[in-house]
């Protein structure tokens, strides 16, 4: 399916719009490993790359398919991976690595019922912490949710954006539903996005090169490609400015505190979330991904009945946008987080009332989406 | 040989002392690297080396390249990204035995399938000395290590035979004991359009040594030297005879249609299809 160059509207799936906007965005590299439900990203993409130029590969499991959009990254390509639950659980390792080592790249994972093999073929949001905290260490993240196919796409240009601007990996959070789901959208035209690139050395200096030097504790460091004559250093250890290893305590605090403030000096800039009448609202409904549509679904019934309802949609989870709900503050106010999994992100909402408004959820773990009539008797419960 | 000098030019002396023991073989591998990419005429600019973890793959912080120390392991995947970004690179691969042919198993044998143009130097001292000197899948049988205190049951690869049936298109092994052979055979993996690979035979007097009576790096090198036979004299023994020999020189040569070549003519297939296909 190839995007038309004017804008207009087009009827198609939520993994063939995140194809169509990782070649938009500039992705020229993708490895992967064949996972439900996130397959057909893999299977376009190995069409449409080199008919632009670009290069697919498919690798012989998902720690290869990110390793080698790490390699292909580090030589200045955009890159890209996507997987679903149990191949994203083996990327966690690597993950860790492009932290790290500040490596642009973008991993989709479209969720699929879990733990282990779980449900392939049915939807559920149940890796959100995981995406967090996935990969072992102190590392930050970024973490974008889509809830429709143009968002699909939109947050797939956004993810590669991140990605580069910020030299930091950002994964792409979908779920089955929206993997799946086709429906009618419209996309920017060709030429008017705007791209960003990650920030390089114009020129090799005098002195010595220090790749991972920054002038401010949270500026991002500008890191030359692989084969540009730099003859520069990267390690998955700690490493010190000129990239080499070092067991330095000042030097590895330095470090993984510039990591965090890099992303979380930015939350403003990263954190994309929808609201509505969170004033004037008694309850508010708070969602992401797929569940985000029941809700919305369950927004227009419950002002058909006359109530005050506002509505919250994350589009960042991680870094987790605690400004977005502080119009939430105030007496008899509830948020209901609702969400595909056993709670996760209600968790966070939690943290982030701390007693200036109440939380409750609407939660399930049945591979099935969370429907309307739920949300509506949950809201029932509370006035 | 290169004179000393035009090595060191290769080095980053400033990250000197390296942390390899003393007695260790990895420098000879190492210097032997050098001196194969000097004599195959690669500029520096022109070439990065990748590794896996271990204590052969800190060697890329000694050398003067782009250099990519990367996770345990997986220094194929990451290699295959930056040829396949950059096909005009030469990129090379220093592992060593526990990393490419335990945790990094499955990579190497794809790799080599592919025939992708990567030139994989194996530092091979039967053990994983940065942890203590545990056994690998390529420790002698009955061979004592921390993990194998009642002598080794697991019979190891011939990681050069798995590199031939796995696809690989040039194949050499040689010891460093046999310093002299050592770097032509790398150089001309280096030369050679295809996955390469170069098995070495390494010491670990710290810890092979010490567990199985050749403490000494002197008898590490008499164990090189009494265990190998150049592959002619090889073929000519009995299966018996075989037993515990290490074949060197060039095993095996062919020439197979290279991975990013095949790609890139895809590349230029599509695109003049899709340049007469109205859009």
């Amino acid at each position: 399916m190839h995007m038309k160059k004017e804008k207009k509207a087009q009827f198609l799936q939520g993994n063939t719009a995140c194809a169509e906007a990782a070649i938009a965005a500039g992705v020229r590299f993708y490895a992967g490993y064949p996972i439900t439900p996130s397959t057909e990203i893999a299977e376009i993409l190995s069409k449409r790359l080199p008919e632009v130029g670009g290069k697919f590969m498919q690798m012989e499991d998902e720690i290869a398919g990110l390793g080698a959009i790490l390699g292909a990254s580090l030589a200045g390509i955009k890159s890209m991976t996507a997987t679903s639950g149990p191949g994203f659980s083996l990327k966690q390792e690597l993950i860790g690595y492009a932290a790290l080592c500040e490596i642009p790249c973008v991993i989709v994972n479209v969720q699929r019922g879990g733990p282990s093999t779980g449900l392939p073929t049915s939807p559920a949001q149940g890796d959100v912490m995981q995406a967090r905290w996935g990969t072992h260490g102190d590392h930050p993240i970024i973490v974008l949710v889509p809830s429709s196919v143009k968002e699909m796409y939109d947050l797939t240009i956004e993810a590669v954006n991140f990605s580069e601007s910020l030299r930091t990996p950002v994964i792409l959070l979908a779920d089955e539903v929206i993997g799946h789901l086709y429906e009618k959208a419209t996309f920017p035209e060709e030429g008017s996005l705007k791209l960003s690139c990650r920030p390089r050395p114009e020129k090799k200096p005098d002195g010595k090169y220090l790749p991972f030097a920054t002038s401010t504790p949270a500026d991002v460091p500008r890191i030359a490609d692989f084969g540009e004559g730099f003859r520069f250093n990267v390690t998955g250890l700690i490493h010190d400015l000129d990239g080499f290893p070092t067991q330095s305590p000042q030097a590895t605090e330095a470090l993984l505190t510039r990591l965090h403030e890099k992303i979380y000096s930015r939350v403003k800039e990263i954190c994309l979330a929808d609201t509505e009448n969170l004033e004037g609202a008694s309850v508010i409904l708070c969602s992401y991904g797929a569940t985000a549509r029941s809700c919305a679904e369950a927004v227009t019934e419950a002002r058909r009945q006359g109530l005050k309802i506002g509505m919250i949609k994350l589009k960042t989870v991680w870094p987790f946008p605690d400004f977005v709900f502080d119009p939430c503050a105030g007496k008899g106010k509830t948020v209901i987080v609702c969400e595909m999994n056993l709670g996760q992100i209600v968790h966070e909402v939690q943290r982030v009332a701390n007693g200036r408004f109440k939380v409750t959820g609407v939660h399930s773990c049945r591979g099935t989406m969370i429907t309307p009539k739920e949300i509506l008797d949950k809201i029932g419960t509370l006035i | 040989m290169e004179p000393l000098s035009e090595v060191k030019d290769f080095l980053r002396i400033e990250k000197f002392p390296h942390i390899w023991c003393a007695g260790c073989g990895h420098g000879i591998i190492l210097q032997s690297f050098l001196r194969a990419v000097i004599d195959a005429g690669i500029d520096k600019n022109d070439m990065v080396v990748v590794s896996g973890i271990g204590c052969s793959s800190r060697a890329v912080g000694y050398v003067d390249f782009d250099t990519l120390h990367t996770a345990h392991g997986r220094a194929l995947p990451f290699a295959t990204g930056i040829k396949m970004a950059k096909p005009e690179l030469n990129v090379a691969i220093l592992a060593g035995d526990g990393d490419i042919a335990a945790i990094g198993g499955n990579h190497f044998i794809h790799a080599a399938r592919r025939n992708i143009d990567l030139t994989v130097v194996i530092f091979n001292n039967f053990n994983y000395g940065m942890t203590g000197g545990q056994s690998s899948p390529l420790t002698c049988l009955n061979a004592i290590a921390p993990t194998t205190p009642y002598g080794n049951i697991e019979r190891p690869f011939d990681i050069c035979s798995l590199a031939i049936a796995a696809g690989a298109t040039y194949v050499a092994r040689s010891t460093t004991y046999h310093a002299l052979q050592l770097p032509e055979l790398i150089a001309n993996g280096i030369r050679h359009h295809g996955f390469s690979v170069i098995e070495v035979l390494t010491g670990c007097p710290t810890y092979y040594g010490k567990f199985n009576s050749l403490r000494s790096p002197s008898k590490m090198l008499e164990w090189q030297r009494d265990h190998s036979v150049n592959l002619k004299q090889y073929q000519m023994l009995s299966e018996d005879a075989k037993e515990g020999k290490f074949a060197i020189g060039l095993i095996h040569s062919a020439e197979r249609p290279e991975y990013t070549d095949e790609y890139s003519k895809i590349i230029q297939k599509v695109q003049v299809v899709s340049q007469k296909e109205p859009r």
